[in-house]
């Protein structure tokens, strides 16, 4: 022992160290979202820009109205509605309607987050919940896709995003026909995989393809995902865990039946699984506390995700399988719970 | 019932468990959802005593509806699968009662209930509607008792997480709890024609 070097730092005071406050990590994921933001701008034009504001729009006062009404301190000030409401208008497609992006906001905030006491309480992912919502009331609308980097799409919207509350909104195959774009089909890569196979991982990779708002750029979210990781606010078992047991699992239907079931790197760089992996599943609130159970949180949203994208009749899974893992949240820390330092395991467990 | 249907037992289990599970997506059995998910222990022991009473129901079930229908009393047989039912539950109860007294009070009245407890009955009247054979019957109940206590064991794990939980009054006991259930009833939506 004596030949070991003391392992111990030894440092003079003062040791005041700047605490994380939720309002700079939720800043931070603002900005590690605003490029992925704006990518999206770029490739589905006003109505992309009109949907991201108009869901954190709604977000924010919808925050803002729950915390007036209820008399708790205003909690807008600290960005996580901001958050919130970009995630949730990241994940919609770029024609959806207006108002029921409002209401989606609606949604998220109220029933997401305030009914459970605010944030640090919520069991699910807020911008999650106002989703699954609105694919659970506006089924149509949730899966009409349109093609990205149409001419002039930044000088008018795509016909639907202005529909009027409560009315059919204006079909969009006028719009995806003008468009006249070689490659595209009309669904979101997802949707065809198996059928005609049409998406190449570099395209999805690249962004190259339809898709919600802000799924498309793999490679983009990937980088703002590298940039939450620097500054420590990613627990980067999330996202491994994620897209690791997506490509295995994956990997391994696709050797034992490559006609059926698409290969890894498509299933990992396709939907909505980038956007869920680094920036929803990662949500501190609704994701465990203890390392092993990141690990089976993380593997459990692979695992379904592949499940219920191959086997479902939903082409996209991420979204639910996010829900259901933080549904599972609370058992998975109840029983990862590490042994109290002198203490014999399961000693009393219950009262 | 002689006709029954060609659903493969894995199918059974995967349609019951997650698909069409009896609390998320029928909606049957919310009185005890509601009732017994304070605690992890407590729901889980609910569960099991659930999975049993359905598995004995659906055999006595299935036995009783042949002798029915060779009665041709088919009408009396809401009434007896209710007998089944309540006498599987005493027996439970009094099983429970004489091995863990700490158990059977946690239960407290939400045991006799399960006499009561529409998932039970469910699974009795549906396995009639559906003509399994005996085996598809016992792995139906099985499956439905399991997408229960799987309900009720995620309830429980978020509502011990919400007792700490700053819950604005106007969504106190009861009404959170329903709106979780919603919440999970749209997370099992994504399991929508997994299976088939």
């Amino acid at each position: 022992m004596s030949s070991e070097p003391l392992s111990v730092d030894i440092l003079t005071s003062p040791h005041v160290k700047r605490p994380m406050s939720t309002n700079a990590i939720m800043r931070n994921v603002a900005v590690a979202l605003a490029p992925v933001a704006l990518f999206s701008i770029f490739a589905f034009g006003l109505s992309a820009l009109l949907l991201l504001s108009v869901a954190t729009i709604s977000c924010v006062l919808t925050e803002w109205a729950v915390c007036r009404l209820s008399g708790k301190p205003n909690t807008v000030g600290d960005y996580s509605a901001a958050v919130t409401g970009l995630l949730l208008g990241l994940t919609l497609p770029p024609s959806f309607p207006l108002w029921m992006v409002a209401v989606g906001g609606a949604i998220s905030i109220g029933l997401g987050k305030a009914l459970f006491g605010g944030l640090g309480y919520n069991t699910f992912n807020p911008a999650l919940v106002g989703r699954a919502f609105l694919q659970a009331a506006f089924p149509v609308a949730v899966t009409t896709w349109t093609p990205p980097f149409v001419q002039g799409r930044f000088l008018a919207c795509i016909p639907s995003t202005l529909a009027f509350p409560f009315l059919k909104p204006t079909p969009v195959a006028e719009y995806i026909a003008a468009a006249n774009i070689d490659a595209f089909t009309g669904a979101t890569p997802l949707n065809l995989e198996g059928v005609t196979r049409l998406a190449d991982p570099l395209d999805l990779f690249m962004g190259m393809t339809s898709g919600s708002t802000g799924e498309t750029c793999a490679v983009l979210i990937l980088l703002c995902g590298g940039y939450l990781l620097v500054r420590n606010m990613l627990d980067w078992r999330i996202p491994a865990g994620v897209l690791g047991s997506v490509f295995a699992l994956s990997g391994v239907l696709h050797l034992i039946n490559a006609d059926t079931y698409p290969g890894p790197l498509f299933m990992v760089f396709s939907g909505g699984l980038m956007l869920g992996a680094i920036f929803m599943a990662t949500d501190m609130v609704t994701s465990p506390t203890t390392a092993l159970g990141v690990w089976i949180f993380s593997i459990l949203i692979g695992v379904i995700t592949v499940v219920i994208r191959l086997k479902g009749s939903l082409p996209e899974g991420v979204m639910y399988a996010i829900l259901l893992a933080n549904a599972v949240t609370p058992l998975i820390e109840t029983w990862t719970q590490p042994r109290v330092f002198g203490t014999t395991k399961k000693a009393s467990s219950t009262s | 019932m002689s006709g029954g249907t060609d659903d493969t037992l894995s199918f059974l289990i995967l349609n019951t468990l997650l698909v069409n599970n009896f609390v998320l997506a029928q909606f049957l059995g919310i009185c005890p959802f509601i009732g017994v998910s304070n605690k992890i222990e407590t729901a889980s022991r609910m569960g099991v005593a659930v999975i049993f009473v359905m598995l004995v129901s659906s055999a006595l079930a299935y036995g009783i509806n042949i002798v029915l229908v060779a009665a041709d009393a088919e009408y009396l047989r809401l009434i007896a699968y209710i007998a089944v039912i309540a006498s599987t539950v005493q027996l439970v109860e009094m099983f429970i009662k004489k091995t863990s007294p700490a158990l059977f009070k946690a239960l407290g009245i939400y045991l006799p209930l399960i006499t009561t407890n529409c998932a039970v009955l469910g699974v009795a009247k549906l396995q009639t509607s559906e003509g399994y054979s005996f085996i598809q019957c016992i792995v139906f109940a099985l499956g439905s008792g399991l997408g229960f206590t799987l309900a009720l064991v995620i309830m429980a794990g978020i509502r011990q997480k919400l007792d700490l939980a700053d819950v604005p009054g106007l969504a106190k006991g009861t009404a959170i709890i329903l709106m979780i259930a919603g919440v999970l009833s749209m997370a099992f939506m994504g399991f929508a024609g997994l299976g088939s």
